[in-house]
């Protein structure tokens, strides 16, 4: 099978022409995906651009992206396939007499009767496909069960059908919010990835990137005041998504150069907690 | 390769990270792709297919530091390389350009004074220059530590001693005045604060280059087995709170917020599943309804345990202070999974700290509230559980219930006073249930002043809890 990617550097590259800005962890890992065939289980704090990874993975292999958002309750005949079973009842009335049981009996647990969902659906597709399996930490310890054929053989198995194998082997990606440590078996079959907040002057090219309306001056100086926030002890410390909100706000209201008053008076975009905010405003303004 | 490898492996188990065949299989597969030369590349090939869990990268990073620090041409250990020398020679140029009087002095880096290497350091520093920083280090080690082969001592001792020789928190504060000057003038706070973390990351930059060449340098003296073996640190998760370090407890502190919310989540879900109980019929005929009265879907009813009332009894003082904290602080944070949480410190007197976290959303300022403001001191401050726990039965002891769970934690060391473990007996009547939690390893226990044996007789167990993991499955079985 032809690989994707030939290296970690065109990983890069492509990652960078969509917009993405990763380091080397994230484009190595998404190299070795795709040469060994395994899933990338990526984990780390919210807003750091997991779900983004998947997306701009898609759209820098011109790949569909095929999403399964998961949450507690989810079962088989949401992720996997379902029968269709009105289609059934009216293939089974429709020529009521006619047929003899047993051509009914296949004819009516055919691929024509088959409800595909995202996880089928992303190994029957004949075109190339990115599958993603949002938030895996949402589901029942049992229901992870599912996900392990899928994730290791690339196969479904159906009784009635047999098993069903993939034509080409999809790229996947599970992201995971850490909410609960996930299945060792799962966890086997994945190679692992953590994204974390991003060092000071990656975090400066992606809002540069991102909200090209900023100027450099204004993008270093975010990034330096986020640097300094998240290094305060915090409920949850700012996100990317959070960083770049903010940088848009500042473009918005015309701010050049920030100050501490400014800067205090647009924490609330930055931090969602009442306590966190009044802490980071002391912080900011403290005299040493 | 494969050897070296093997090794490698060996001792990521040996560190405690649970490394599994396969993921060790998919590793050798995984470096088949990769070019060995790149070892950002390897390295990250190697964590994504061996390392599962962001609290162990950690370690697996010293380890592979250890393993693999000597390949690669940019860092050679011999003297005087040329690199550095060029970069020197750059330097002169440079300061020759801007008159300064120390530039027409000849020689490599070896020859400079102390006082000049402070010099270029801060330079180095304040422009963020890596590669200087990087050579700068190199000799810091080479001048400072004063190693020599064979020496049978740890790797922290030379640091200190490179530290100690290069003043790095009086650096800071020369920095910041130096940008002081350079704006002309006093900075805004803000300001201030920005340069500051600014240089202070530089600094700690700094100090990891030279841990890297203290490393790098002892490696090379006693090969990578031996090293790692000095090297190996507990995963955060089996430090233990009686001997933590700094460094330590901050990684403890981080390691306790992702414990407590998937503890949250986890008991939550217990509580919500599993346990089926016995038919609801009135639910069920309900249900039938839809079904035209055939009672087609049996409806159970759920078992739904009463939350626990929960009183914390904890000594406070000097050795087992962290221990406590911690606990209080992993109670608080799933107050939630009980009814009602009380809790009390005590050193040879004892307080109710209760309020102290009642509408303090931030449960690390209640806790420095209870180490500074509670009233815990009777006597002479020394731990005294007999007093304490004579005062509580007196003050408290009619508030406890047939719902209530009582957690006393300390290391029972009791100083030779009177045990009045009576105290415990009585309680233990009134209370659902009495635990007794101690930070000392079980082998400690009833040795010297240690009267564990003489209160736990009355418990319902007694737990030894020296580290997160332990705690943790302490309080799952508890809600």
């Amino acid at each position: 099978m032809a690989h994707r990617f030939e290296s970690v550097q065109q990983v890069r590259d492509g990652l960078r022409d969509v917009n993405y800005l990763a380091d080397d962890g994230i484009s190595g890992v998404a190299f070795l995906a795709d040469r060994l065939g395994k899933p990338i289980l990526v984990e780390g704090p919210a807003g750091t651009g997991k779900t983004q990874l998947a997306k701009s993975i898609a759209d820098m292999t011109g790949a569909r992206l095929i999403r399964l958002q998961c949450y507690e309750g989810l079962d088989e005949s949401k992720a996997l396939y379902e029968w269709n079973y009105k289609k059934q009842l009216l293939r089974i009335q429709a020529d009521r007499g006619s047929d003899s049981w047993s051509d009914i009996h296949d004819d009516i647990f055919g691929s024509d009767f088959l409800l595909t969902r995202p996880l089928l659906e992303a190994i029957t597709a004949d075109d190339p496909v990115v599958l993603l399996i949002d938030e895996v930490d949402r589901v029942e310890v049992e229901t992870e069960a599912l996900l392990l054929e899928i994730l290791s053989e690339y196969q479904v198995s159906i009784p009635e059908l047999g098993t069903i194998t993939a034509k080409q082997i999809p790229l996947v990606f599970l992201t995971s919010n850490n909410t609960r440590e996930l299945s060792e078996a799962l966890k086997r079959r994945c190679l692992y990835l953590h994204v974390d907040y991003p060092d000071m002057e990656r975090e400066k090219q992606i809002v540069l990137t991102k909200v090209p309306e900023v100027s450099e001056n204004l993008a270093d100086q975010i990034a330096r005041i986020v640097r300094s926030i998240r290094q305060i002890d915090l409920k949850k410390a700012p996100s990317v998504s959070e960083t770049i909100d903010w940088a848009r706000t500042l473009v918005l209201l015309g701010i050049e150069h920030i100050d501490a008053q400014q800067a205090k008076d647009t924490l609330h975009i930055l931090l969602k907690y009442q306590s966190d905010i009044a802490k980071a405003a002391k912080e900011l303004s403290v005299d040493k | 390769m494969l050897d070296l490898l093997a090794g490698f492996v060996n001792e990521l188990r040996n560190a405690g990270l649970p490394v599994s065949l396969t993921e060790n299989l998919d590793a050798m597969e995984a470096l088949q792709h990769i070019p060995i030369e790149d070892r950002e590349a390897f390295k990250y090939a190697l964590g994504a297919t061996m390392v599962k869990n962001n609290a162990h990268w950690r370690a697996f990073e010293t380890v592979f530091e250890v393993y693999f620090s000597l390949r690669g041409p940019e860092y050679k250990i011999a003297e005087g390389e040329t690199d550095l020398d060029a970069m020197w020679r750059e330097m002169q140029e440079q300061m020759r350009q801007e008159g300064d009087s120390r530039g027409n002095q000849g020689g490599s880096l070896d020859s400079l004074t102390p006082e000049e290497i402070a010099q270029m350091l801060m330079s180095a520093l304040m422009n963020g220059d890596q590669a200087m920083m990087r050579a700068l280090a190199k000799q810091s080690v080479q001048r400072f530590a004063g190693m020599e082969p064979g020496r049978p001592v740890g790797g922290t001792y030379y640091l200190y001693r490179t530290l100690r020789n290069l003043d790095l928190d009086g650096m800071l504060e020369k920095l910041m005045e130096a940008s002081r000057q350079q704006v002309g003038g006093e900075l805004t706070a803000l300001e201030e604060r920005l340069e500051q973390d600014e240089y202070s990351d530089r600094i700690d930059q700094f100090k990891k280059e030279i841990e890297a060449e203290i490393r790098r340098r002892l490696v090379a003296d006693r090969g990578a087995e031996a090293m790692a073996k000095t090297l190996r640190k507990p995963l955060p998760e089996d430090v233990e709170f009686m001997h933590a370090s700094r460094d330590e407890m901050q990684s403890l502190k981080k390691a306790l917020q992702p414990l407590t919310r998937k503890l949250a989540a986890r008991l939550a879900r217990k509580r919500k599943h599993g346990r089926k109980g016995p038919l609801d019929f009135r639910n069920t005929v309900r249900h039938s309804l839809s079904y035209g009265g055939v009672p087609a879907e049996p409806k159970f009813k759920y078992p739904r345990p009463a939350k626990p009332e929960l009183m914390v009894v904890a000594d406070i003082s000097g050795s087992v202070a962290a221990f406590a904290r911690f606990t209080l602080m992993l109670v608080y944070a799933i107050q939630g999974q009980f009814s009602k949480v009380r809790s009390f410190v005590f050193i040879d007197g004892i307080d109710e700290v209760t309020d102290y976290f009642k509408g303090e959303e931030d449960i690390a300022k209640a806790i420095h509230r209870v180490n500074t403001e509670a009233d815990v001191v009777w006597v002479d401050g020394h731990s005294d559980y007999g007093h304490a726990f004579e005062v509580f039965w007196e003050r408290y002891g009619k508030d406890i219930g047939p719902k209530t769970t009582v957690l006393l934690l300390g290391d029972a060391r009791n100083n030779y006073h009177a045990s009045q473990a009576w105290v415990i007996k009585e309680i233990k009547s009134k209370a659902r249930r009495v635990y007794w939690l101690n930070p000392e390893p079980k082998s400690y226990w009833n040795t010297g002043d240690s009267i564990v044996g003489d209160y736990g007789t009355h418990t319902d167990g007694v737990y030894e809890c020296r580290n997160l993991r332990q705690l943790e499955g302490f309080v799952e079985k508890l809600a």
